[in-house]
């Protein structure tokens, strides 16, 4: 079994995201420090690009954040090779970084350099199952995993031609559009996370989860891990346009992780450990009921 | 190692290649690849509405189920004014020895080649029961021309375009807003094109269950850069018939301008068959100011992807593409908003590579130039994209491209008259008329200014 379904096989797991050079690469290891040390279970890492279709406001702004302060798929590489985390880390990029890295064209000299570093799977918002097989023969050949994303309007010969090709988990997009922190949950989660119940791969829901009650509900409504952007993206835009330490927003990020992890926990029926550390932050505990 | 997902319950067939076979053509291409371009690379969100799209466009526009085809010629004719006349251009015959014939899509109604893409799309989203229309908009021709046609048709309408685009071109938008059209403007990036694509892209995966996107031009994911084509063909079959009844013969060649390469694939369509390659085809992209490139600021001073660009992924197509080394989008740049992109359309790219069609360059210094000649000694102000191709008639060789070269005019220039006087005034151009007229009226009102203010304005230079 691949570490990043392990990763989903005891309890619910929690995936945060961010764009890595997000305002730099330094402040970026901080922070996916911070996440993990909030009970992230697997950790998606940007690697941005200049044209972010699937992305809302905040992605899309985190996107130009990183791009400005010089990343390139070379620096992520090197940011990533130097993290010291003990979590599954999966890199979500757009196919034309992938395609255009390294000189021989094609997948193949990504994947390579993405296993070399220590990524174990890859997530490729612009990519369906159609276009894939380059990829994924890539993706077998080093050994990493290949997510899809399922969206609400796939159904059918859609769904099982993903099917076919996915591993690791599966990405449920939990509404149409694009990434963005959310007020509610839509209720087409459910009906997504229902017609994938017979699959037997683990079911992330992501695209607008922003609170620990929403990673309850979307556990309780049969989830097996929850995928979090835009809500820590905001704080790390935040702190940027206040000016605050890297070390007091990954404070908040780390408080931030706890609580959707608790709420996912939650929604499973397991009771969140209760980190001395932590006590007082507010909005760091996930609620009981 | 990567496990697939199986249902516990019945062995699934891990075989990748399996699954897209319903999908893969007799030859076992899959459709809408074009050598080594095309395809559909897009947020799975949209391809339902992809796959939905690529059976209607067989449907409707290949087989003319329920005589959709008739219907969108009666309505491209009464409404759209269709056929647009082949002219002889005596000034122009005269300066070059070749004969120029131009294709008047200025003339069709909204003043561009953009109608014929624009209507068949609504009137397809109609056939649909789709009831909202998005598109994106550069030189706003396009997002005119869909604007009309969503009038016309009873459609919602909301047009995406660059912040930057809206102040080069703001008779369109307020063209577009006389349709009842909403204008929404994107400010990422640069502000053009390229951008306004991207957050259309964006509208749409939000609300692809009741809203068609128009694309426009021959550019995204299969089945748009066929379908557009196939809307614009009406050009290129035009041509062939009377170039047949003007000259009695086939032209020796056809010049368009090619931003994403609608009107040049239109002008094209009829003739890219093996029995007329003695029929020329020349695209004339946009120089800008220069082919070269900063790929330390990422920005092309040019928009000649088919002359400088490499291949890529973007907006749901390989192409060729203004792109750095790693495979960031560049900025393009172009005296005109409509050929101001980074990429074009991925069938017009294999064709520049089989060697059918010739690309060339023509800066924005030229491009303007072309705008005064075609003024001038025609009568027919062009839009700054057709000038383009004009432009390149100063440097065609008559033993290249024959003696009957044909034109395509893809719009008129009102929608740059402001641009065009701005870009005029920067320039020294013998071609240009005495702009001394604008000069003394900015003196009148500067003039003006100094005395409310009681005031010499030449007094605190010292
Ligand atoms: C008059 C005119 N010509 C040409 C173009 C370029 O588009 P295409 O290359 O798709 O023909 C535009 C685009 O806005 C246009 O308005």
């Amino acid at each position: 079994m691949s570490t990043i379904r392990e990763a989903f096989a005891d309890e619910p797991a929690f995936l945060p995201y961010l764009a890595v050079g997000d305002p730099d690469a330094e402040a970026s290891v901080e922070y996916i420090e911070a996440l993990e040390r909030g009970g992230a279970d697997v950790i998606e890492l940007g690697l941005p690009f200049s044209e972010p279709i699937a992305e809302g406001p905040t992605i899309q702004s985190a996107v130009v954040r990183s791009l400005e302060g010089g990343m390139t798929p070379t620096k992520f590489f090197e940011t990533v090779s130097r993290l010291t985390v003990d979590v599954p880390l999966v890199c979500m990029t757009y196919y034309n970084l992938i395609y255009r890295f390294g000189e021989e064209g094609g997948p193949k000299p990504f994947v390579e350099r993405a296993a070399a570093v220590g990524i174990e799977g890859l997530v490729v918002p612009d990519l369906p199952a159609e276009e894939a097989d380059p990829l994924r023969e890539a993706c077998d050949t080093y050994g990493l995993d290949l997510v899809f994303i399922v969206a609400p309007t796939t159904r059918g010969e859609r769904l099982e031609r993903i099917m076919d090709r996915v591993s690791g988990y599966v990405y449920v997009q939990a509404r149409l559009g694009v990434t963005g922190a959310r007020a509610d949950v839509s209720t087409r989660t459910t009906e997504s996370l229902d017609r994938l119940a017979e699959w037997d791969v683990p079911k992330a829901v992501g695209f607008g989860i922003k609170t620990g009650e929403h990673a309850r509900e979307v556990i309780a409504a049969g989830a097996d891990g929850v995928i979090v952007g835009s809500a820590l993206v905001d704080l790390i835009a935040e702190g940027h346009n206040d000016g605050d330490s890297t070390a007091e927003v990954a404070d908040r990020l780390e408080a931030k992780a706890r609580e959707l992890k608790g709420g996912a926990l939650e929604g499973a029926g397991i009771e969140a450990e209760v980190e001395a550390e932590n006590g007082g932050e507010p909005g760091a505990r996930p609620e009981r009921k | 190692m990567s496990e697939r997902a199986s249902k516990p319950d019945e062995e699934r067939n891990a075989d990748p290649g399996s699954g897209s076979a319903s999908t893969a053509g007799d030859d076992g291409e899959r459709p809408g690849t074009y050598g080594e371009y095309g395809g559909q690379y897009v947020p799975e969100a949209l391809m339902p509405a992809i796959e939905e799209l690529d059976d209607v466009y067989e449907r409707y526009v290949l087989e003319n189920d329920e005589g959709f085809m008739d219907d969108f010629e009666a309505r491209i004719r009464d409404f759209g004014g269709r056929p647009t006349p082949l002219q002889h251009a005596e000034q122009l015959s005269e300066r070059y020895d070749f004969e120029v014939y131009l294709k008047r899509e200025d003339l069709l109604h909204g003043g561009a080649h953009k109608l014929n893409n624009a209507l068949g799309q609504c009137l397809l989203a109609k056939y649909m029961d789709k009831e909202r229309i998005v598109a994106e908009t550069g030189a706003g021709q396009h997002g005119t021309a869909t604007a009309m046609a969503a009038a016309h048709l009873g459609l919602d309408c909301e047009i995406y375009m660059g912040e930057r685009d809206i102040r080069r071109q703001r008779p369109n938008v307020f063209r577009m807003r006389l349709n009842g059209a909403q204008v929404n403007p994107v400010e990422a990036g640069r502000g053009t094109l390229k951008e306004a694509i991207s957050e259309t892209m964006r509208d749409w995966a939000t609300t692809v269950e009741d809203t068609h996107y128009v694309i426009g031009s021959v550019v995204g994911p299969h089945p748009f850069p066929a379908m557009v084509r196939d809307f614009h063909r009406v050009i290129a079959e035009e041509i062939r018939e009377q170039s047949i009844e003007k000259f009695d013969a086939l032209p020796t060649s056809v010049v368009a301008c090619a931003g994403g390469g609608s009107n040049t694939m239109g002008a094209f369509a009829a003739f890219t068959d093996s029995e007329d390659s003695a029929v020329g085809l020349v695209a004339v992209e946009a120089g800008g100011s220069s082919l070269s490139v900063d790929e330390d600021r990422g920005v092309a001073p040019n928009s000649a992807s088919l002359s400088t660009g490499s291949e890529g992924v973007l907006h749901g197509a390989r192409t060729k593409l203004l792109q750095d080394g790693y495979g960031q989008i560049m900025e393009s740049h172009s005296i005109s908003s409509g050929l101001d992109y980074a990429g074009v359309g991925p069938e017009l790219a294999n064709l520049v590579d089989t060697g059918r069609v010739r690309a060339v360059a023509v800066d924005d210094d030229r491009a303007l130039e072309g705008f005064h000649r075609l003024s001038q000694e025609e009568g027919i102000i062009p839009a700054l994209e057709t000038a383009h191709a004009i432009a390149w008639l100063d440097e065609a060789d008559s033993a290249e491209v024959g003696e009957r070269v044909v034109l395509n005019v893809s719009g008129r220039g009102d929608k740059d008259l402001e641009s065009a006087l701005e870009e005029t005034a920067k320039r020294d151009l013998d071609i240009a008329p005495d702009m001394h007229v604008f000069d003394a009226q900015a003196m009148t009102d500067s003039d003006e200014v100094a005395e409310t203010n009681g005031q010499d304005v030449n007094e605190g230079a010292q």
